[in-house]
């Protein structure tokens, strides 16, 4: 921070102007994460859930859904994290730790995929809405607002209910219904967008129509959507917890945070940990997801970062 | 003056205006009305008027990039309203366009270099990317920016630089009209000149015909050789530069003149000042549409709308005063 104060200070800008001094022109990169710390630490923290998830099978100590005979008290109860189960286990005997690292697979599956096909259909329909206008225009429009003013979770459940639960159906589920908010965003960036000179310009210049929507309109309005995106992403880990912790999402006994939290909610007095652990891996991940999706604003503003 | 270059007939855009759920239309802004000029090659015609008075749009119309309601627009003697989208591509690289806000014309993505390699990729000028480099690098140098810089983005330089920026973008394609959509009113006053006297010698070097609008007279008085003043979206008096400013014959240009500061403090002069506000064009005053405002209304001008007519060679005023 330190860092950034000096360079924001009028002097040493100006100094630094007139000089022309940048004997190393560092990358945009390294001066983005300097200025930005946060950024950093939200991108080691999506990247630890990569990680994780891509390797849950060799990190975990145990088999996800196998009902250990010692994983239990004499009277039942679930154990509490010991040397054998780090971080306990729950009520039917399953290593906490293990679950929790498969459960990442779901939850980074579900919100990065739902998060991709939301970003497509999004995006296409709200260039095409922002660009031609008119009849298009409003048509698109009274859809969204119809996806928007419908109760989300309501509308999820129904469709994952039509499609029978499963990880590929719900996050087809959330992708195909959460768009809404990417479209609108995408036409008011477009209208703002096609109205600048440049574009204007291009035109005059005979650029064809896709190369004005793809090379000239597209760039200049991914920032917001890219950090819609990484912060839908979050959202989305967010609405399998909820899904799985309805009962919708994923089948037992396949391990999500979500239906662990369900799961653990029933036992919750006198075995805590079993919201802790996936309550917390939930928090940071979509925390991670958030501070990334800040940061990459940033990055993506070519006037912020010098 | 030569044979000309451009030639803009009774040039029309309409606006309609819409209201309701059924987004009927219900009215329509005559932004350009009936608006008609020449331009030979290497001459600058001015277009000057008030904010509002339709001059950017009728720049556009002409370029296309707002699609007239009717008129022709003859360009080397063809009709390029009636081009069809190839041609109108090819037809793009005769005349370009340079835009008020250099804040907003050029691409904040692009560096320098993309921005001027768009052209010719878009039109498959220079093929290989070294060719293109050089031609990038002389078109920096011919608007007076060093070539080194090519590779910075344009919120790296100033709002003249980055005009240059623009003219050479405009220059790129080896145009023969450039419709300079008042280039300089966003711009200090100190580099303005600097701007005008290098689109006078890109004129001189190039043989190039401009359509300079603007709102300030003295730039355009500087820099035109016939002026055209508009009025809601018509063309009110038009004549050569010189005797335009001498001898205004429009009660709407002498307004405009007398409001031209003189850099004397002893000078003695009479301010007309203009009543009240531009009409609007949704729906614009019967007769002369400048009559509400003119100090020398008279009976006739309530009622009919006067002609345009050459009253001496190559002068022509649209109204009452002299019929």
């Amino acid at each position: 921070m330190a860092h950034m104060m000096a360079d924001s200070s009028p002097t040493t800008g100006l100094k630094q102007r007139l000089a022309h001094p940048p004997t190393k022109v560092r990358s945009k990169f390294v001066r983005v994460l300097r200025a930005y710390p946060l950024v950093f630490i939200g991108g080691l923290m999506v990247l630890a859930l990569i990680f994780v998830a891509v390797f849950a099978d060799k990190l975990a100590t145990f088999n996800p859904n196998f009902q250990f005979a010692n994983g239990l008290a004499p009277d039942g109860a679930p154990l509490a994290p010991n040397h054998t189960f780090i971080m306990g286990t729950d009520d039917l005997g399953r290593d906490v730790y293990s679950r929790l690292l498969f459960g990442a697979r779901v939850s980074l599956e579900v919100g990065v995929f739902a998060s991709l096909i939301s970003l497509f259909i999004g995006t296409t329909l709200g260039i095409i809405s922002g660009y031609y206008g008119g009849f298009v225009d409003s048509v698109i429009m009274r859809i969204t607002d119809i996806m928007l003013a419908f109760p989300f979770i309501l509308f999820v459940v129904a469709l994952v209910a039509v499609l029978s639960p499963s990880i590929t159906n719900i996050f087809i589920a959330i992708g195909v219904l959460g768009w809404a908010v990417t479209a609108r965003i995408v036409r008011a960036e477009v209208m703002k967008v096609k109205e600048f000179e440049y574009v204007q310009a291009a035109r005059a210049l005979g650029s064809r129509q896709w190369r004005i929507l793809f090379k000239i309109i597209l760039p200049n309005i991914m920032a917001p959507v890219i950090v819609l995106t990484t912060l839908a992403i979050g959202n989305n880990m967010l609405l399998e917890s909820t899904l799985s912790y309805l009962g919708i999402g994923v089948q037992p006994p396949t391990a999500s945070w979500g239906s662990m939290l369900s799961e653990g909610q029933q036992v919750f007095e006198y075995a805590p940990w079993l919201l802790y652990y996936p309550g917390l891996a939930l928090m940071l991940a979509v925390l991670g997801f958030n501070l990334l999706g800040d940061g990459l604003r940033e990055l993506f503003n070519p006037r912020r970062v010098r | 003056m030569s044979e000309a270059l451009l030639q803009v007939r009774n040039l029309k855009k309409h606006f309609p205006i819409r209201k309701g759920v059924m987004r009927r239309i219900s009215g329509q802004v005559r932004a350009v009305d009936g608006v008609s000029f020449e331009v030979g090659a290497g001459e600058t015609f001015g277009l000057v008027g008030e904010s509002g008075c339709g001059k950017s749009t009728a720049g556009r119309s002409i370029l296309r990039l707002i699609e007239p309601t009717a008129g022709q627009i003859l360009f080397g003697g063809k009709d390029i309203r009636k081009l069809r989208k190839g041609q109108m591509r090819l037809m793009r690289r005769e005349m370009q366009i340079v835009f008020q806000d250099p804040y907003a014309s050029l691409n904040p993505r692009y560096t320098v270099r993309q921005i001027l390699e768009e052209p010719m990729i878009i039109h498959s000028l220079f093929r290989s990317p070294a060719e293109r480099q050089k031609r990038v690098a002389e078109l920096l140098e011919t608007v007076g920016l060093s070539a080194s810089r090519m590779d910075r983005y344009p919120h790296e330089f100033s709002g003249g630089q980055r005009q240059r920026i623009g003219i050479a973008r405009a220059l790129a394609v080896d145009p023969k009209l450039i419709i300079a959509d008042e280039p300089v009113s966003a711009l200090d006053v100190s580099v303005q000149s600097q701007v005008l006297n290098l689109l006078d010698d890109l004129q001189k070097q190039l043989n190039l015909s401009y359509v300079f609008i603007a709102h300030d007279l003295s730039v355009v008085k500087h820099i035109s050789d016939r002026i055209g003043v508009m009025y809601l979206g018509q063309i009110v008096e038009l004549g050569e530069s010189d005797q335009l400013y001498e001898n205004p014959l429009h009660p709407y240009t002498q307004a405009l003149l007398s409001a031209v500061p003189i850099p004397d403090p002893e000078a003695r002069r009479e301010r007309i000042i203009l009543q009240g506000d531009l009409p609007s064009p949704a729906n614009p005053p019967k007769g002369c549409y400048f009559h509400p405002r003119c100090k020398d209304c008279m009976e006739v001008c309530r009622t009919q709308a006067p002609e345009w007519k050459e009253v001496k060679p190559g002068r022509f005023v649209a109204c009452h005063l002299y019929d």
